[in-house]
């Protein structure tokens, strides 16, 4: 079939990589890309770290093409606009204020949307982060010197906010409901590590409580906990993970469960393509069905599905693969990670907070995680990538240590 | 075609590594080596590859 116009929703770094790949694979016709924001398309990750305490400049975030400049892509653009509807069917994507953006090839990236503490709206400093302009926000808002941030929520996002706000000499609140920091990301082990390193740098860590109360007349004033402590704060941020953007596909006829549910290539219908944060698709390297919201994923996947949309269907099987900078350490993951998988320091030192761990889940190597030691995890990535049992991978790390 | 990696950004991820390691290396003193300045226009997919997965931007293709 002959692709001649494209549409991608989602102006983020899928949906731009998917261009890029779509013009460095060929595709001479139109593509059209629609965003939320009224920005051209930028990096998160210094979100909540560089922007966030003034080390760099909100323009610095930008992204740029391997080769070239973002104008050579001949992007038709939409920014500032939002889809509000698919019509499968007759291959139309709706916008908000009713263009009809017909199609032959759609690229579905509109990410994910922080979740939101109920009753918090309608107070003053209170703060999710997730765009450019929250991470503006956040950042006037600790210039302002406030005498307390709570940080609630201490996935990466939280904990890489609670490092950047200590860092600029803020007194920090560290909140999290389960028993460790970055659980879901790293399992209760190593999480305890990450607990420690937030203490070790002054955070006041509050773990395994809930928050029953956000408080303040027009400003937050003060949190309670479900264990009956309450802290005066002027600043919380919220780091209680995302969802994905899925409500304008309601009723489309897409399948759509914790994401847009795609095949193994990353298709979600004929003609349909999804990647980033939003899509869920059969990772057959892990025989798990993932939805990952790392930087590096949305990268590969939108490349992947530009792929897939011109007919290179072939099954997406990365090893994913993120990175968070807390202070001065620098936490690697290559694989997944899980709550019951097994754990092995292989090199270095825990208390030194320095060294690299395995994860082995049924008698397999499937994850590799590094505290500041970034060769040594893409070195022993490459044994997940051969599919290396457990034990030949502790063999070969202890033959190397 | 020339390879520049801006040092001030580089934070020795080791994307570049995975993607074109005939080019990069990332050693176990976690600092970054070029191997090559100049590969050859072979490897240009893979040093492409390597700019886009850096999550420093660090590095840049000439020519």
């Amino acid at each position: 079939m002959q692709l001649e116009r494209v549409v991608i929703v989602g102006a983020s770094l899928a949906g731009f990589r998917a261009a890029e790949e779509l013009r460095t694979r060929g595709h001479t016709g139109t593509i059209t890309i629609v965003g939320d924001e009224p920005h051209r398309p930028y990096d998160r990750p210094p979100l909540s770290k560089q922007v966030l305490t003034g080390a760099k400049p909100p323009e610095s975030t930008e992204l740029h093409l391997a080769l070239g400049s973002v104008d050579d892509l001949g992007l038709d653009w939409r920014l500032g606009e939002s889809a509000t509807g698919l019509d499968l069917a007759g291959r139309t994507v709706l916008l908000g204020g009713g263009e009809r953006l017909p199609y032959d090839g759609l690229v579905i990236a509109t990410g994910a949307s922080p979740r939101r503490l109920p009753g918090t709206d309608h107070l003053d400093g209170v703060h999710t982060l997730r765009s450019l302009d929250d991470s503006m926000a956040i950042r006037a808002a600790l210039a302002a010197g406030p005498r307390r941030v709570a940080v609630v929520g201490a996935g990466f996002i939280g904990a890489e906010v609670a490092a950047s706000a200590r860092s600029l000499g803020l007194e920090v609140s560290l909140i999290e409901a389960l028993p460790v920091p970055l659980e879901r990301g790293l399992g209760p082990q190593m999480g305890a590590v990450v607990a420690d390193l937030h203490r070790h740098h002054g955070v006041d860590v509050h773990l395994a409580v809930g928050v029953v109360l956000i408080e303040g007349g027009d400003r937050v004033e003060r949190i309670r906990l479900t264990d009956g402590s309450v802290l005066d704060v002027d600043l919380v941020v919220i780091g209680i993970g995302v969802s994905p953007n899925t409500e304008w596909l309601e009723g489309s006829g897409l399948t759509l469960d914790n994401g847009v549910v795609c095949d193994a290539s990353c298709r979600a219908a004929p003609a349909v393509v999804a990647a980033g944060d939003v899509a869920r698709w059969p990772n057959e390297r892990f025989d798990e069905v993932m939805r990952v919201e790392h930087w590096d994923n949305a990268i590969a996947m939108g490349g992947h599905a530009a792929r897939t949309l011109l007919g290179d269907a072939i099954p997406y099987t990365p090893v994913p693969w993120f990175w968070s900078d807390q202070y001065d350490r620098k936490i690697q993951l290559a694989g997944r990670a899980a709550a019951d998988d097994v754990v092995e320091i292989v090199s270095g030192s825990v208390e030194e907070r320095r060294f690299v761990a395995f994860y082995g889940r049924e008698g397999r190597l499937v994850g590799v995680l590094g505290m500041s030691q970034p060769a040594k995890v893409m070195r022993w990535r490459r044994l997940i990538e051969e599919g290396a049992s457990w034990e030949a991978a502790l063999a070969m790390a202890a033959a190397t240590a | 075609m020339r390879v520049v990696v801006d040092y001030d950004l580089c934070e020795s991820n080791a994307l570049c590594m995975v993607a074109a390691p005939e080019v990069f290396e990332v050693r176990d003193d976690d600092f970054l080596y070029v191997l090559q300045d100049e590969p050859g226009e072979e490897l240009r997919g893979k040093v492409e590859e390597a700019v886009r997965r850096c999550p420093k931007q660090a590095i840049t293709i000439e020519g």
